[in-house]
């Protein structure tokens, strides 16, 4: 498969090697001291297409920013490519292409405080010369207008803006470098309920008017099956299953994503509170040391001896649907508990 | 209806500011009935955690209770000396906060944070203490409990490291427990966990528990009765299910419509517009005047508590009025 935003067996492992002293006494008394490995992300094969929102759901340490963070080029990939539109995004350990741009959760950490806010969208169009230096303050108000600020927060410093106002800036920092596509991670996340409406809304009008393609990382589920037009969940640094949104949500086929779905609390069609919730069992493994077989085996309802040994491998399940599980959920006899939230 | 656990009247706590006085809690009153979950519900800045500081009395300056009164089991804890304040804390009312890193202590094991809560109130022995905190612990679902009784925090996963916070508050008994988004900073699957194991917890220990939060429908796996804040004030209190269902005031209905599940797929969400105003320049009337599609020149008044047992808001223009008197039985 290969897609607009490709991203070709990706593996991606954080090496922690011991400190000096450690090393020296291992020595001393003979032993070997063995560098620490982080299994972030392995062999994760993913495509999207031209115009297509992908929505990359898990929880926390299972690897979606690390994939995230390869897709736009802020990661080497230890192994494996990733590209856009066919030109490899890292090119000799460098960010090679500007086609691709990121949004970061935090738009109080990802902003520089002592920049004004025009310069910090000004300053990427400007040393990629898209843009002249006479032409950069109308091209920062234009990109401001677009994200729905006026043209006086140029001037501006981050402290002197919201939570919300902050996050609008940081989408036309990212929109100013004329990208094809958008990488987004958790870009909602530390937003309140009624400004987080705001920004989906915006999200969804630029990807409209701009034709983005866009790799949407969130670990909330609803906003994920707002915005996606595809879906996938990552488990401990693998994809455990892709498919379109709808039948996804309408009758996961791993165990993971049913899991994932039964335990999100959620309000009903009526608006009325759904009060029986049931949670997954256990906790995330570490990825320093990832459990034979299937890593969810552990904590997985469904779970056989063969999980316990044999890592299942993505294929095909059902209608543009794959799933890494020996044994996949009837997706047809599934009923889900009302879940209009 | 018997006396409730707690009782908050009028309550007022300002902060003074460069800017101003800051109107964190601004004339809010509810009752807590003993054995109830109440779920308090707002965006920030909008005062729900000053409101669970207030009652515990941890406002320290430049902060301070400007007025009103808070009764638990009778007793006004508003203006009470500190000494007696500290003897009720963790006896008779608890709280759980949002980051347990930082309510943990990170140089003490679990065991020695649990044995100074319960040295706090009472002279315990060395085995007594033991025995208490390990089926504390075990209560709140940790796996292993006398293993993770020489555990530090920071050898802990967030999740757990939440429940030693959780299995310390409920260490003592309390009536009352004041939960500040305890799981907003955890996993789904985690969250999904203590949110039963709360349940539990509560209905067999008994307590009281104010459960603050943003988000709906977190809070309504828990509460029966739901209390919305905004700017300070609280506009809106009701049984769950009839607040999510038929919100009064138009900032709950606009709350409710914002959740991305309320729209079809890629629509455009509903979203309320601008932004909370700043808490030292409050417009008058109501506060929300200035978001509402329903406003009119009478808005420009505050608007008083509109009492309906078991509902009451604060609005000139409640909404599914009609709606109610067709559809409740």
């Amino acid at each position: 498969m290969s897609g607009f935003i490709d991203l070709a067996d990706i593996t991606r492992r954080f090496t922690s090697v011991p400190p000096f002293t450690e090393r020296l006494a291992k020595r001393l008394t003979g032993s070997t001291a063995s560098a620490t490995v982080v299994h972030a992300v392995e062999g994760v094969s993913l495509g999207i297409a031209q115009g297509e929102t992908l929505g990359l759901v898990g929880e926390s340490g299972c690897g979606k920013s690390t994939l995230g963070r390869v897709a736009a080029g802020i990661l080497q990939a230890s192994i494996g490519t990733a590209s856009v539109a066919g030109e490899p995004v890292m090119a000799g350990g460098r960010k090679h292409t500007t086609r691709i741009q990121m949004v970061f959760q935090d738009p109080f950490a990802s902003l520089n405080p002592r920049m004004r806010v025009g310069d910090t969208i000004g300053e990427g169009p400007l040393a990629h010369g898209l843009v002249t230096k006479a032409e950069s303050p109308a091209d920062t108000v234009r990109w401001l207008a677009a994200v729905g600020l006026d043209a006086a927060a140029a001037q501006r410093f981050p402290h002197q803006f919201s939570g919300g106002q902050r996050q609008r800036v940081a989408i036309a920092r990212a929109l100013a470098m004329r990208p094809d596509a958008l990488v987004c991670d958790e870009p909602v996340a530390s937003l309140d309920v009624s400004i987080q409406a705001q920004i989906i809304n915006l999200f969804l009008k630029l990807r409209r008017e701009l034709n983005l393609t866009m790799l949407f990382i969130s670990h909330d589920l609803s906003v994920v099956r707002h915005v996606s037009d595809r879906v996938a969940i990552m488990y401990l640094g693998r994809i455990v299953e892709t498919g379109p949104t709808e039948a996804i949500f309408a009758a996961p086929c791993h165990p993971y994503t049913r899991a994932l779905l039964d335990s999100a609390p959620r309000l009903a069609a009526d608006g009325a509170p759904v009060q029986d919730i049931s949670p997954i069992r256990g906790e995330l493994p570490s990825p320093l040391h990832p459990p034979p077989g299937c890593a969810f085996h552990q904590r997985c309802a469904f779970a056989q001896e063969r999980c316990k040994r044999e890592l299942p491998v993505l294929r095909a399940s059902g209608k543009l649907r794959e799933a890494a599980c020996h044994f996949p959920l009837e997706t047809e006899h599934y009923e889900r508990q009302p879940h209009a939230a | 209806m018997s006396t409730p656990l707690l009782q908050v009247r009028d309550l007022a706590t300002q902060f003074a500011t460069r800017a101003g006085v800051a109107r964190a809690v601004d004339g809010v009153s509810f009752d807590v009935h003993a054995g109830e979950i109440v779920g308090l519900v707002g965006e920030s800045g909008s005062g729900k955690s000053v409101t669970g500081y207030s009652i515990l009395g941890l406002i320290d300056p430049p902060g301070r209770i400007a007025g009103g009164s808070i009764k638990l089991d009778g007793q006004e804890l508003v203006g009470l000396p500190n000494r007696r304040l500290r003897s009720l804390r963790g006896r008779r009312m608890a709280m759980v906060f949002q980051d347990p890193m930082s309510t943990l202590n990170a140089v003490l094991k679990v065991s020695e944070q649990m044995q100074l809560a319960l040295q706090a109130h009472g002279k315990p022995s060395g085995a007594e203490i033991r025995e208490r905190s390990m089926a504390a612990l075990a209560k709140v679902g940790i796996p292993d409990p006398e293993r993770r009784l020489d555990a530090y925090p920071h050898e802990l996963s967030g999740g757990m490291r939440q429940r030693v916070a959780i299995a310390i508050a409920f260490l003592n008994h309390p009536a009352l427990v004041i939960c500040d988004e305890p799981t907003t900073a955890l996993d789904v699957s985690i969250q999904a966990q203590i949110l039963v194991e709360m349940k539990s917890l509560v209905r067999e220990a008994g307590v009281s528990l104010v459960w603050i939060s943003h988000d709906l429908a977190t809070v309504s796996v828990l509460a029966s009765r739901l209390l919305v804040m905004y700017a300070g004030r609280l506009i809106e209190q009701g049984p769950t299910p009839e607040v999510l269902r038929r919100p009064r005031h138009p900032y709950t209905q606009g709350l409710i419509d914002s959740l991305p599940s309320r729209a079809a797929p890629g629509r455009d969400l509903v979203q309320i517009p601008g932004a909370t105003p700043s808490l030292t320049a409050l417009p008058s009337g109501c506060a929300f005047k200035e978001r509402c599609s329903h406003a009119t020149g009478a808005c420009d008044k505050a608007p008083e508590q509109t009492f309906e047992r078991p509902r009451i808001w604060r609005c000139h223009h409640p909404l599914n009025i009609g709606a109610v008197a067709s559809a409740m039985p």
